[in-house]
């Protein structure tokens, strides 16, 4: 039994991706479960809205490359990322007015929205692939790896190496970054406040004389910073692909409704249980339990639940336990 | 300007579109938009069901028009050798065990008490259950997929007509829409989308991955056709006889000859579904699931049973997509599980039933061949009208040449558009609700 090249192969496989993929949804979710709170519909184009993000990013990154700006050992993409916030919040302001507006001002049903939302997301994935086109694109740039393998293996003399991605590291900690900036903003400034005022109560909160047009800017405001960060920060750990932005479309709507619509601290939660999950139930578990178990119980297969290509099938799964047990989420949010 | 007119002069105004595409670009390429057109008109209908009807809101419509796709394999297909003794038979007890477990676990919840004692019997049943089903599956997946794995490697089908493949591909999403109505069916309308959302990803990835059923990402090539094969028709003297007494070219012919047979077959099978729908729709069950659609509270608290009547048309909606799945199947001829894309098979349907007027069986055939002519058309308008717009540039203009080449992706936009613009300045779409 060797117990901590285990824990060094569970990190390397199970914690590190988890944690980094999990800051990711958490903030995709927040996206869809602020809009969620404040105007009230699932928001179908949200994957797009990342996408969109994403590839302003990967713009400006290349031109900043191209003009021979570096940030030393960190992506340029980090140093793009401010224009390409700005440029998606021009995106999203102008969708707002040009298309949703109308809506509110007709109260049309939630699920109306749903489905102008669905119209929205076909403009934004033509228009991403229209201007980027469907294929890969790699944008990372810097030091790959905080600790690599070999460096770990050194270091500390275990068989086992430990690798984490420059990229991962930033995840996190610019995920922290974002959400300590949202809850300051909604429990501490004014709008922030009249924003969870008219999440909870949209009446009582237009008599106390509350401007929803401008509750809603904001709202869109906050949206897109937080949809470009996670698509960036997506795209810098995995890829740059308009598709697959779509496909996170699902897993992020599962983190959301797991903690809880309209629950900003159930986005959060959320997005870490469906990661966790993913990556635990997907990942051949033989490694770990090769050091934990004596060498007569060693597994002969894999020892994985499910092949990877089903890591839909888990944030599904948990999605109908949740709505089935539990249809308020963990943080007690909303139901339609 | 009565109704009818409109109708018809709507209707008029599509096969014109139609016709013109044989005028301008070729009659090949017109009766494909023809034959797509019927079988994204079947699929429209059977959304129509379940949004314009009750409005459910199924976002989940690829995952039944695969597993109609699927049918055609598992129906038609011939059975491979020895696949079933060497590991079908396992297979099949495995997955009855995998039932068996959730059965178990369903009616361990429902007989014994809430409490500690419960939860740990459910665990139990689904972690002991787990691994017996894999403990099964896996060497009997194994076995079937050792089976000449560069053209099998699967179970294959049942070796029936191909049109017997149509009505199975129906029962097919009808049995496993049951299955997931009885589970998802009690959540609300943005809950609902989302859980079929993931279902339809779901049923994608067993289809690509599960090779023993159907060779997965491998595709099933050279499915049996209803209608002759073209190189027949140019073996057969009389065929040729005829082509040529019209004055056209045998090659042409013949796969015009093949196409327009396939326009046949799919045109009946849309009449039948369409004209059911129309009964139902006028009928008092109809009038009933239009009653639930517009205030459920009141059709309960008059005694209808809303869960029930919602499970019932979500099973019918989702055969009918299943059966339109299996007739492009037949069409392709071959199963490819990888292209399977919710924004043509989920989405793009949407836009049919909406742009077409949803809760109306008439809009939803239109807005099947309105819209599926633009899906097929957009992409060489949206190349003409780059080429008008970079007829000023420099030939080696980078920007020229990004515009003509994202002309293809043009389509989403417009859709997109469509969408939009309908749902604005006409909410009930071209052909609204009586």
């Amino acid at each position: 039994m060797d117990f901590l090249n285990a824990i060094v192969a569970l990190s390397n496989f199970v914690l590190i991706p988890a944690i980094a993929y999990g800051s990711q949804l958490a903030l995709g979710a927040l996206g869809v479960t602020l809009i969620y709170g404040i105007l009230r519909f699932s928001n179908f184009a949200h994957g797009d809205t990342m996408a969109f993000g994403a590839m302003l990013a990967v713009l400006i990154t290349w031109l900043l490359q191209s003009m021979g700006v570096s940030f030393g050992p960190l992506p340029t993409a980090l140093l793009a990322l401010p224009f390409a916030i700005l440029g998606t919040m021009v995106l999203v302001l102008l969708t707002d007015r040009v298309v949703y507006r109308f809506y509110r001002e007709q109260k049309a049903k939630p699920v109306i929205l749903v489905i102008v939302s669905m119209g929205v997301m076909f403009i934004m994935n033509g228009l991403v692939r229209f201007i980027i086109g469907p294929n890969d694109q790699r944008f990372s740039d810097g030091e790959r790896f905080i600790i690599s393998v070999r460096e770990f293996k050194a270091m500390t003399g275990l068989k086992e190496g430990l690798a984490i991605k420059t990229t991962q590291g930033i995840t996190v900690v610019v995920a922290v970054i974002c959400v300590a900036l949202l809850f300051w903003y909604l429990n501490r400034t004014r709008t922030g406040k009249s924003m969870r005022a008219y999440s909870d109560n949209e009446d009582l909160a237009l008599l106390s004389g509350i401007n929803p047009e401008r509750v809603v800017m904001y709202t869109w405001l906050i949206v897109a910073a937080l949809a470009t960060t996670a698509g960036v920060l997506y795209g810098l750990d995995k890829s740059f692909k308009p598709f697959v932005y779509f496909q996170l479309l699902l897993p992020i709507f599962a983190s959301a409704i797991v903690g809880g619509l309209g629950s900003p601290l159930g986005a959060i939660a959320g997005g870490f249980v469906i990661a966790f999950s993913e990556v635990t139930i997907t990942y051949a578990w033989k490694k770990v339990l090769k050091y934990m178990l004596p060498e007569s119980l060693e597994p002969s297969s894999l020892v994985q639940l499910l092949s990877t290509d089903y890591k839909f099938a888990v944030s599904f799964v948990i999605l109908i336990v949740v709505l089935l047990f539990k249809p308020t989420g963990l943080f007690k949010g909303k139901s339609v | 300007m009565s109704e009818t007119t409109k109708n018809t002069a709507l209707f008029g105004l599509v096969f014109g579109l139609i016709v013109l595409t044989g005028f301008m670009q070729s009659w090949n390429v017109a009766v494909l938009i023809l034959n797509m057109g019927l079988i994204s008109a079947i699929m429209a209908l059977g959304v129509n069901l379940q949004w314009g009807f009750a409005g459910l809101f199924n976002v989940g419509v690829m995952g039944f028009v695969a597993l109609g796709g699927l049918a055609v394999v598992l129906t038609s297909a011939a059975p491979v050798e020895g696949a079933w003794s060497a590991g079908g038979w396992r297979i099949v007890i495995a997955l009855l065990a995998g039932a068996g477990t959730i059965v178990g676990t369903v009616m361990v919840r429902q007989r014994m008490a809430a409490g500690r004692a419960r939860n740990i019997a459910t665990i139990a049943i689904l972690v002991v259950g787990f691994f017996l089903y894999r403990g099964i599956f896996d060497p009997g997946v194994a076995a079937v997929e050792a089976i000449n794995p560069a053209l099998q490697g699967n179970l294959g089908g049942l070796n029936l007509p191909v049109l017997l493949a149509w009505p199975m591909g129906g029962l097919l999403a009808a049995g496993v829409a049951w299955l997931i109505g009885k589970t998802a069916l009690g959540l609300r309308s943005d809950y609902l989308a989302i859980a079929t959302l993931g279902i339809a990803e779901i049923i994608i990835a067993v289809m690509k991955n599960e090779d023993w059923l159907a060779r997965g990402v491998k595709n099933v090539v050279g499915l049996d056709r209803p209608v002759p094969y073209e190189i027949d028709l140019q073996n057969s003297s009389a065929f040729i006889n005829r082509a040529e007494g019209l004055g056209m070219d045998v090659a042409t012919a013949s796969s015009l000859f093949v196409k327009l047979n396939y326009s046949i077959l799919f045109a009946v099978v849309l009449a039948i579904i369409f004209v059911m729908a129309q009964l139902a729709l006028k009928s008092p069950w109809g009038r009933m699931m239009r009653a639930i659609r517009d205030n459920e509270v009141a059709a309960e608290a008059m005694g209808k049973d809303v869960t029930n009547r919602h499970l019932q048309i979500f099973v019918i909606g989702s055969a009918v997509c299943g059966i339109a799945g299996a007739m492009m199947t037949t069409l392709d001829g071959q199963l490819t599980p990888g292209t399977y894309n919710p924004l043509r098979y989920t989405f793009l349907i949407w836009v049919m039933v909406i742009v077409g007027g949803s809760g109306n069986n008439l809009g939803a055939v239109l807005g099947g061949f309105l819209i599926w002519f633009l899906w097929v058309q957009v992409e060489p308008m949206g190349l003409w009208l780059m080429e008008v717009i970079t007829l000023g540039m420099a030939e080696d203009s980078g920007l020229k040449k990004h515009l003509i080449d994202s002309a293809a992706h043009m389509r989403l936009l417009t859709m997109g558009v469509i969408l939009l613009l309908v749902l604005r300045f006409s909410p009930r779409g071209l052909i609204p609700e009586k």
